[in-house]
């Protein structure tokens, strides 16, 4: 049983003054008879301490414990021990629930299968994205992996943001990163997500995560393209790039939808958009972000030339055009 | 109680036991003890973990102190000194003051979280915080870089301050980056660390291409 605050001191000095009798409650534990009750404490307590018992009980918490190792805090500490329980109780269903809610929507266990990949894999599916296939009757193998993809837009950011600061694009809303991230992911989530319903349209093979790894891997030929063009300013050099290396990867792709599609027309369809917004986008990012948008602008209005802009004059009549009419589309747009 | 007047304790059956309140638990006067101390001590003892976090990407060892106390005051420290000495550095200073604090933000953060994410789909074994608090601890050695180069641009701009600045910039690259390997690469399996690097080479490599690429108008 436990101490009270009363005759518990007095039970102790007891013990080491044994039969002092008369005011003093004496106890022998031995000789003490269930009827009477705990002899540590008078009847009204006892009674009291009962009571609250019950109350516990009929409660159901566990709080009984701490109360029958010694405590006896009244009644106020009952009702703040129960409250304690009941508040960590509601606290532990709240955190399982909301554990499982996350551990729901926001596993990222899903997308686990997809980066199962090694380096060596990842390196042959690189250089295999810039060989077009020959077979194109029998359904080519896509492997639905988005490590590599995921690393070329990102790596497409960065050289953008190279180009973007050597040309010295002043953007009014925003800014240079999210202009180039919105860009990036903008073409791959949307033209895979657009691929991926003409696809459907068309009856093609083809699941989404095989568009997004197809389109994903494509950007490698934008990648060096870009890559070479933004440091070595050569018109010509650019449209080199531009017809090997994007025909190149573009052929790629178009070669394996084909291979998944049935009929001429679908065949056609699909193809075309692919090929048009592929080798429309890298013609896009050079144009759009290069010195020589700004440099072709001032060449039509002013006299003076600086001797860089001289290299812009060797392009044939046709594409200066061309290029005239889309700097200045996108100068508007910017 | 007449009745019980004549009850007395024997001698040979001790009545012992203690008569004292059994204090709940132990967890609450913990709390009580670190909410008690002076604010000093507070601020120190954190302090001091930065501190040491921060010896430890100087002299790369594997130790498990980085990673096993985490805490993210180091890197927001060196990402606003960096994103604040990054500032100022364009054309229109008027116009690109605020992106460009923010671009540098959002690059490191967004960076260091696609990063993490990264290496936790390949398998790794390291917590979210816990890769984040190394990634953005590896800034250091680029904060210095920054700081260098903004102290090579004041004596001026040409190729030779060009070279100089390339050549800190880019030790300091080759740094981090180590660092940051050093870390991060072991909670992966070993054919897959090249997977892990390429990201963190990335990461800060515009960081410190942004650096190189800064003049102060």
């Amino acid at each position: 049983g436990g101490g009270a605050a009363g005759p518990g001191p007095a039970g102790a000095d007891t013990v080491s003054a044994p039969a002092q009798g008369g005011g003093s409650a004496v106890i022998d534990m031995e000789n003490m008879d269930d009827t009477s009750g705990s002899s540590f404490e008078d009847m009204g307590e006892m009674h009291q301490r009962m009571k609250e018992e019950e109350e516990e009980e009929a409660e159901g918490e566990a709080g009984a414990g701490e109360e029958e190792d010694g405590e006896f805090l009244g009644m106020k500490g009952l009702r703040g021990q129960l409250g304690r329980q009941v508040a960590d109780q509601m606290w532990q269903v709240g955190k399982r629930q909301a554990s499982r809610a996350f551990s729901l929507y926001a596993n990222i266990d899903i997308l686990r299968p997809y980066f199962d990949v090694e380096p060596v894999q990842v390196r042959a599916r690189l250089l295999e994205s810039m060989i077009p296939v020959k077979m194109i009757n029998f359904p080519q193998k896509i492997a639905g992996e988005l490590y590599g993809p995921l690393m070329l837009v990102f790596t497409l950011v960065a050289i953008l943001l190279h180009g973007m600061k050597t040309s010295d694009t002043i953007i009014r809303e925003g800014t240079l990163m999210g202009t180039a991230i919105g860009t990036c992911f903008g073409y791959w989530l949307g033209v895979s997500s657009f691929m991926y319903f003409l696809a459907y349209l068309c009856n093609a093979q083809i699941t989404m995560v095989q568009m997004l790894s197809l389109l994903g891997y494509g950007l490698f030929g934008h990648c060096i393209t870009l890559f070479v063009t933004y440091n070595i300013h050569f018109h010509s050099l650019f449209y080199i790039f531009w017809l090997v290396v994007g025909g190149l990867s573009t052929l790629r792709m178009v070669a394996v939808l084909v291979s998944r599609t049935v009929g001429h027309t679908q065949r056609l369809i699909l193809c075309g958009t692919l090929a048009a917004l592929h080798m429309l986008f890298l013609l896009y990012l050079h144009f759009a972000y290069h010195k020589v948008v700004e440099g072709i602008l001032d060449t039509l209005e002013g006299p003076n030339m600086p001797p860089f802009q001289r290299v812009a004059r060797d392009i044939p009549v046709v594409s200066n055009a061309v290029l005239n009419t889309t700097s200045k589309a996108i100068a508007l747009t910017l | 109680f007449p009745g019980l007047a004549d009850v007395s304790i024997s001698q040979d059956i001790p009545v012992e036991g203690e008569i004292t309140v059994p204090v709940g638990s132990h967890s609450p006067d913990e709390d009580y003890s670190t909410l008690d101390e002076p604010v000093k001590d507070t601020i120190m003892r954190d302090l001091k973990a930065v501190g040491k976090k921060f010896i430890h990407v100087m002299y790369p060892r594997k130790s498990s102190a980085l990673l096993r106390d985490w805490d993210l005051w180091g890197p927001l420290v060196l990402c606003v000194s960096l994103a604040l000495m990054l500032q100022g550095g364009s054309a229109d200073s008027k116009d690109d003051g605020g992106p460009q604090f923010a671009e540098v933000f959002v690059i490191i953060w967004f960076g260091a979280v696609v990063i993490t994410l990264n290496s936790k789909l390949l398998g790794g074994t390291i917590s979210f915080f816990q890769s984040l608090c190394v990634l953005g601890y590896c800034v250091m050695p680029l904060t210095v870089a920054m700081l260098v180069c903004r102290l090579v641009l004041l004596a001026g701009v040409g190729t030779v301050s060009f070279i100089i600045r390339l050549i800190v910039v880019g030790a300091m690259f080759g740094w981090s980056t180590l660092a940051s390997t050093a870390f991060l690469a072991d909670s992966q399996p070993p054919n897959r660390k090249a997977l892990v690097v390429y990201p963190i080479f990335l990461f800060y490599f515009v960081i410190s291409w942004m650096i190189l690429t800064f003049t102060p108008q």
